[in-house]
């Protein structure tokens, strides 16, 4: 067992969130839907506030102080985010609404300059809705054909299936580099690189591990990489798109507007550069400028002590949850960010959230975005318990607590 | 069975007493929920074969099947959930609806879930399930009633 890293202070970092410090149904809140989005830190929810308060204004053409400085704001976390992600120039990362913007983006727009009928895009079976259906969008506009790596019972992909699968001429894969509803760690490394000797390119799901894991797209060498703010203690409606910037540069506009255009006549329009092609329309603003204080956070906190953390409430949690009677884990794997899904035999996974939620326990229920991954199992859903770097061993005991009273009634 | 106990009483007298039985819980959610599951349990078993597309409630988000048929005027009700908590929930409806004339099903005006707090301890989404449970038995009186006119 490995015990919370010295300089790691749990009880200061809590003391962070606003939003963690309440009742609810009369017991403090113990909040573990940490895959679904994140609590936001106090500087976040600052860095808001002294923006709407303070310099709300239009970026990039106003010529009057305000809009310079939230122009500056704004830019300054695509420059933090380069440096989170060691992207080589600012101009690759693209704001975007979240991942699921972002893969909508590439699938539309790579998709359109770069897939033709015939061609392969893989998947994996452990993909989130968000990371399947612009495929299947995408092979219905061009023809192209889907591909799924299937998933062994502990919830790993084979990757010698996947191996067979890039003898077909694939275009692009598409995988996560965690799964949100196993918690699962893909050896993206090696899928990238085996994608590449094969001719194809890789975009990333990073939705899982930016809050958790290191992401240097230099050292992957991915093509494109997508991240949520929301999941990472920034706020919601905002995000990135990593991409290439040999890519970007060679891929069309995706959505047309104000801003993503060099200069319009009714003959022809030509378009900006990067990282503007591609950020059409007003952006969300405030919330990108208070995605930085997310980044400083996690960067301030040392992503790698928070990990070990993680993991070690994990690993209390899994060996108390798969102890109670009738408990069965679903996904196994031995590499996992901070997720840990059950099913418990005889009483539904919903009614074990309502009874949760009672002792106020925040758990998610259902198929997490995740349906084929979920008939893969034979299963209509699981109870999903995920960690943050603000959660104690405390709160893992209030959730086998409460798990072991439900388990106690439901088979008396 | 639970369905007979409040035969003889009318729609409304049967919610008063739902009322006054989860006032003894004081408001604890936690024992509420453990209440409302334990009333599902008490359910007469429905029939293994009528657990069919058919009879399944839309709207719901948990499966829930119901049945009606018509004895001497007056209708009774059958329902199953695939979840614990949703069952409980339709039971009470079973038991304040079933022995009643179609004509009082659809003029009955349900006020119990309001005075009980339901929609506290069963959120937006189960609100909304338990809604269109009311509605299928409405609908399932109007059925009745058009076909006796």
């Amino acid at each position: 067992m490995v015990a919370a890293p010295a300089h790691l202070d749990v009880s200061k970092i809590r003391a962070q969130f606003p939003v963690l410090h309440q009742q609810v149904n009369g017991h403090p809140l113990v909040y573990l839907d940490n895959a679904a989005t994140t609590q936001k830190p106090k500087r976040v929810i600052d860095a808001l506030n002294r923006y709407y308060e303070g310099y709300n204004a239009n970026i990039h053409r106003g010529i009057h102080t305000l809009a310079e400085k939230a122009t500056r704001a704004y830019e300054a976390t695509r420059e933090e985010m380069q440096r989170f992600i060691h992207a080589r120039y600012s101009e690759e990362i693209i704001f975007t609404s979240g991942v699921t913007g972002s893969i909508n983006l590439v699938a539309y727009s790579f998709g359109q300059a770069f897939v033709q009928a015939g061609d392969q895009i893989i998947i994996s079976g452990l993909e989130h809705h968000s990371n399947i259906v612009p495929w299947q969008l995408l092979c219905e506009r061009t023809g192209a054909r889907l591909a799924v790596i299937p998933v062994t019972d502990s919830g790993e992909l084979e990757l010698e299936a996947y191996r067979q699968l890039l003898q077909n001429k694939t275009a692009l894969v598409a995988v996560n580099h965690a799964s949100n509803s196993l918690g699962t760690i893909n050896p993206i490394k090696e899928i990238i690189d085996m994608a590449h000797q094969a001719g194809a390119c890789v975009l990333i799901d990073g939705a899982q591990a930016s809050a958790h894991l290191p992401i240097d797209v230099r050292a992957l060498d991915c093509d494109f990489y997508c991240i949520s703010s929301h999941k990472m203690y920034g706020p919601t409606g905002t995000g990135i798109l990593y991409g290439k910037k040999e890519w970007l540069e060679k891929m069309p506009p995706f959505l047309g507007g104000g801003e993503m255009i060099r200069e319009v006549t009714f003959n022809q329009t030509t378009y900006n550069d990067l990282p503007y092609k591609f950020e059409a329309g007003t952006p969300n603003i405030a919330d990108v400028i208070a995605l930085r204080e997310a980044i400083l956070f996690i960067q301030e906190h040392d992503k790698a002590a928070m990990a070990t953390y993680e993991h070690d409430l994990l690993q209390y949690a899994t060996a108390k949850v798969a102890a109670l009677p009738g408990v069965r884990l679903v996904g196994t794997a031995p590499e996992k960010v901070s997720i840990l899904a059950f099913v418990v035999d005889g009483i539904h996974h919903f009614d074990i959230g309502q009874m949760m939620d009672t002792r106020g326990i925040a758990v998610r229920t259902g198929h997490h975005c995740t349906q084929p991954l979920m008939d893969r199992y034979q299963l209509e859903g699981t109870v999903r318990a995920s960690f943050a770097i603000y959660n104690t061993r405390e709160e893992v005991d209030a959730l086998a607590e409460s798990l072991g009273r439900i388990i106690n009634f439901m088979r008396k | 069975m639970v369905a007979e106990t409040f035969i003889g009483m009318t729609i409304d007298q049967a919610q008063e007493e739902i009322v006054s039985e989860f006032s003894l819980l004081e408001g604890d959610q936690e024992m509420t929920i453990f209440y409302i599951m334990e009333l599902g349990q008490k359910m007469p078993p429905f029939p293994e074969t009528a657990r069919t597309e058919q009879n399944e409630v839309k709207g719901c988000q948990s499966k829930v099947w119901m049945t009606a048929e018509l004895r001497n005027g007056l209708m009774y009700l059958q329902a199953d959930s695939n979840t614990a908590i949703t069952k409980g929930l339709v039971s009470l409806l079973v038991r304040i609806f079933s022995g009643h004339t179609p004509d009082e099903i659809l003029n009955a005006d349900l006020s119990f879930m309001k005075k009980i707090g339901m929609e506290r301890f069963i959120g937006t989404q189960r609100s909304n399930g338990f809604a269109a449970m009311v509605k299928q038995i409405k609908y399932f009186a109007l059925a009745f009633q058009v076909k006796n006119a």
